[in-house]
């Protein structure tokens, strides 16, 4: 009882810490002379309000679980992985390449193709700072921001050049975009709304990436090098390897987020000169859904929801209530900063009712019987 | 000096520091029991004895570090108070400890003013302080630039630095924890050098240390404590290095466990010609060669630092060797990895078992399968066997008595007995055909250090090859079939352990050869 209480509370966690980090952001809206009932109520009607509004959230979920199942990868193995922006870049590229230069192939077999050149893109993106880091121990948090930065010139140089829109280089304007997807590959919406096929697949992966993590012995291995190389190594498990091996798949399903926003979303590439342009930061907002679902792919999936919702929800709540755009990111990262800490609350409890239990387990130890407790040990 | 009582610091001498009647308990130890030791003016005072014996936790009460249960300290025939390090070093005493407590980011002026109040308030006075700096290094000879990163430096230069940051802070009196733990000889050589002028200058000096050799070399005076109690003290002129290495290790040996006369079988472990270097890349073995036979415990014995981790990890795989080969049941393995090694059923108790041998944050049951965890019935085709896990590793738990709530407890949460337990239940469960175990028993209780000794003897009946490495000649004694002694990288001996005596090890342990030690003991 006294169990299932403290594990309701635990999981329960996170929700209390968002509704603390809304109410800091209330103070925030009174101070703006706003009324924050009404521009949560906006919030949560942009986000949630009609089947629109909810599909709108989930598009926005999906490239953000996608990335975060990826980043669980990574930091279970102890790397660090911020190159999620230029790995969807990457991704993207290679998906559109494919795209655009298999005319009259059957659609399926495209959009399989495409998607698979994503999470390949993604995962050679991601390889190489891994390689980095395994041979050469450079850090990986700098070089997966370099790749981030040269993965933007690529898609910058490529969609001036070589893959702009033909109908483009031949008008002055020159906008940098590629053409569209023909309407056979596109990935196949899920009710009559933008809410695509790319959803179902990530809640999927997120949970074949839960397998892979708890139930496979190569996810086994990568925990083990992530929680310690010394020990990993001493048991004759590869650090390098898997080093490579986690930042290969954390890239990959970056890559794969990056296909599934051209092919389910934008049937194109279009630059502003920036990542941010293309990915709506979904590279680094990824992270924070995954540390926010406790680097544990499903619970990534309610995380990236919340993220989705915030950020439409602010669409809404700003024109609704006209408050600056910075006060969303601001808001954003409240619930980022309250979330983080109840996580140190809710480790700390766990520390302590496991000290509790190992106490009790070392005194049944002291006991007369040395026999094993029927319940220990099954 | 022209002032007699004035060191050249600038600082007040320390004419005589006394210490009377320590007594320190900590849970289920008593790790100094009514000990008596006095340093003075112009002196180099040793502190020998083994790990464990009592020396540092003596410093660390004169230090500040920890308090005495009794006793008291007197400065110049004066009792003080000395209840944290702030006290002592307003005393005049200063500590150089074994692992130096530098910012690597910073420069060594920064670190020496680090914690000092600023001339400047809440400016830095860094000019100021490298002056003084500068003005220290020439009157001992302390050479370092003040405005070079810490992390610049070579072990030695750091040391000085930390030497200077406590002349800078007035110490008058120095302890010096086993500071040529990590030197090369030639810094050792250098560190001698700035030791005896500082003696001369009229400071006290307290040298720690297990090495015979350097007490001998650089001390006045030594006093050796063994088990919490101190043996004596006497002016090192009238001793020598084997009544050292005596009163250092020589005892009675508790117990010896009962274990039928060894029917050793083939060679599985061999070592011809072994070189390694340690991660601080000087040669830490040196030509080692060692057999160990199928239903044999082969007992390494030495002081620690010796190459004893090396050893261990170079026949494991996990150091690369310099020169030599390992042969592992007649195959050479000295380019395999360290997972074909554990194919050949090679088994590794690490004497880091925290660090190497367990996960903290896996639960029981996956520490249990970390060796084994691909392989049946552990996995099947990549996938773990959940199911098949719960049930062996409930077996082992029970098998060997691993006190825990359940298997999902994460190890960080159990006691380190336990933890060794866990340790043992993985690598001994697997009817390995040679074993490594190193220091198994450091830092368990009685009970669990006589379940460890029973496991390696029921391991020895069914036909391993153990290579036991510890520093605790009791178990030593008590568990090998023979004994050999690794010192500075060299196996110095291998003793039958039937006529083995502590002290003829003590003295090889000390690195006194047979042929030397008619001389030594003249």
């Amino acid at each position: 009882m006294q169990d299932r209480l403290n594990s309701l509370i635990d999981l329960l966690l996170p929700v209390f810490a968002t509704l603390a980090a809304l109410l800091v952001g209330a103070v925030m809206l009174l101070f703006l002379k706003v009324n924050p009932i009404t521009a949560y109520s906006a919030l949560w009607e942009g986000a949630f309000g009609s089947t629109n509004a909810l599909a709108e959230t989930l598009v926005k979920a999906t490239p953000l679980l996608l990335v975060g199942v990826g980043i669980c990868i990574a930091f279970r193995a102890g790397v660090i992985n911020i190159g999620g922006e230029g790995q969807m870049v990457i991704g993207a590229i290679l998906g559109t390449l494919i795209g655009l230069n298999l005319e009259g192939w059957p659609g399926w077999i495209v959009i399989f193709l495409a998607l698979l050149g994503g999470f390949v893109g993604g995962a050679i993106w991601g390889g190489i700072p891994g390689l980095l880091k395994a041979y050469f121990n450079v850090n990986e948090i700098l070089s997966t921001i370099m790749m981030n930065a040269i993965a933007v010139q690529m898609m910058n140089f490529l969609l001036r050049g070589p893959m702009i829109d033909p109908s483009q280089a031949e008008l002055a304007s020159k906008i940098p975009q590629t053409a569209r997807l023909l309407e056979a590959f596109r990935l196949p919406r899920l009710v009559p709304t933008r809410l695509h096929l790319g959803a179902a697949i990530a809640v999927v992966l997120a949970i074949l990436v839960y397998i892979l993590l708890w139930r496979t012995t190569l996810g086994y291995r990568i925990r083990a090098v992530g929680q310690s190389p010394q020990a990993a190594r001493y048991a004759g498990i590869s650090v390098k390897r898997h080093i490579v091996l986690a930042l290969l798949f954390s890239g990959a399903f970056a890559g794969l987020a990056g296909a599934t926003q051209v092919f389910g979303v934008n049937y194109r590439m279009i630059t502003d000169g920036s990542a941010t342009g293309f990915t709506g930061s979904a590279g680094f907002n990824g992270i924070v859904a995954a540390l926010f679902g406790q680097l544990h792919p499903i619970g990534t999936i309610p995380a990236s929801i919340l993220f989705g919702a915030l950020l439409v929800g602010a669409n809404k709540m700003q024109r609704v209530v006209q408050v600056p755009s910075a006060l969303i990111i601001a808001l954003n990262g409240l619930v980022v900063v309250f979330v983080v800490s109840s996580e140190i609350w809710r480790e700390r409890r766990q520390r302590d009712r496991l000290r509790a239990a190992a106490i009790e387990g070392e005194a049944d130890a002291s006991g007369p019987s040395p026999a094993v407790d029927p319940e220990v040990g099954i | 000096m022209s002032d007699r009582n004035v060191l050249p610091s600038g600082q007040a001498k320390i004419d005589e520091l006394e210490m009377v009647g320590i007594v320190k308990r900590f849970p289920g130890v008593l790790a100094n029991d009514d000990i008596d030791f006095d340093v003075r003016a112009g002196e180099v005072h040793a502190l020998l004895g083994e790990n464990g014996a009592g020396k540092s936790t003596l410093m660390k009460i004169l230090y500040g570090l920890y308090q005495a249960d009794e006793g008291e300290i007197l400065v110049s025939g004066e009792r003080v108070e000395i209840t944290n390090p702030t006290d002592a070093i307003a005393h005049g005493i200063g500590m150089i400890h074994q692992h130096f407590m530098l910012v690597e980011t910073l420069t060594v002026a920064e670190n020496v003013a680090l914690g000092l109040k600023s001339t400047r308030g809440l400016l830095t006075d860094i000019e100021h302080v490298s002056e003084r700096i500068d003005e220290l290094a020439r009157l001992y000879g302390l050479f370092v630039d003040p405005a070079a990163y810490i992390w610049q430096l070579s072990v030695g230069q750091q040391q000085r630095v930390e030497i200077l940051k406590a002349l800078y802070r007035g110490a008058a009196l120095l302890i010096l924890d086993e500071p040529t733990a990590v030197l090369t000889p030639q810094e050792v050589d250098d560190l001698f050098r700035i030791m005896r002028q500082m003696a001369d200058d009229g400071h006290a000096l307290i040298f720690i240390s297990h090495k015979l050799h350097e007490v001998i070399e650089i001390s006045q005076r030594v006093t050796v404590l063994r088990d919490g109690r101190k043996i004596g003290t006497k002016p090192t002129s009238e001793t020598t290095k084997s009544d050292l290495g005596t009163w250092m290790v020589g005892r009675e040996v508790s117990f010896r466990p009962i274990k039928s006369e060894s029917e050793p079988g083939e060679v599985r472990l061999r070592l011809d010609n072994v070189s390694a270097l340690s991660n601080r890349e000087t040669p830490a073995l040196k030509g080692v060669s060692l057999e160990v036979r199928s239903g044999e415990i082969l007992g390494l014995a030495g002081v620690s630092g010796n190459g004893q981790r090396e050893l261990a990890e170079v026949i494991t795989g996990l150091c690369p060797v310099t020169g030599g080969s390992v042969f592992l049941e007649g195959e050479d393995v000295t380019d395999k990895s360290v997972a074909e090694r554990t194919e050949r059923m090679l088994s590794y108790i690490p004497e880091e078992r925290m660090r190497d041998g367990m996960i903290r944050n896996f639960t029981v049951a996956e520490n249990l399968i970390l060796r084994e965890h691909n392989k049946a019935p552990y996995a099947r085709s990549g996938f773990l066997d959940l199911d098949q896990i719960a049930v062996h590793t409930g077996d082992l738990i029970q098998e060997y008595n691993v006190k825990t709530p359940s298997q999902e407890t994460y190890v960080k949460s159990l006691s380190g007995g336990n933890i060794q337990k866990l340790v043992l239940a993985r690598e001994l469960s697997r009817q390995p055909r040679v074993i490594v175990a190193a220091q198994p028993t450091r830092g368990l209780d009685i009970g669990a250090t006589e379940y460890v000794h029973q496991q390696l003897i029921r391991q020895r009946s069914s036909g391993a090859a153990t290579l036991l490495i510890s520093e605790d000649l009791d178990e030593i004694l008590a568990l090998s079939d023979r004994i050999a002694v690794i010192y500075e990288g060299e196996i110095m001996g291998t003793l039958d352990a039937h006529d083995a005596t502590a002290e003829e090890i003590g003295l090889l342990m000390a690195g006194v050869r047979p042929d030397e030690r008619s001389e030594a003991v003249g």
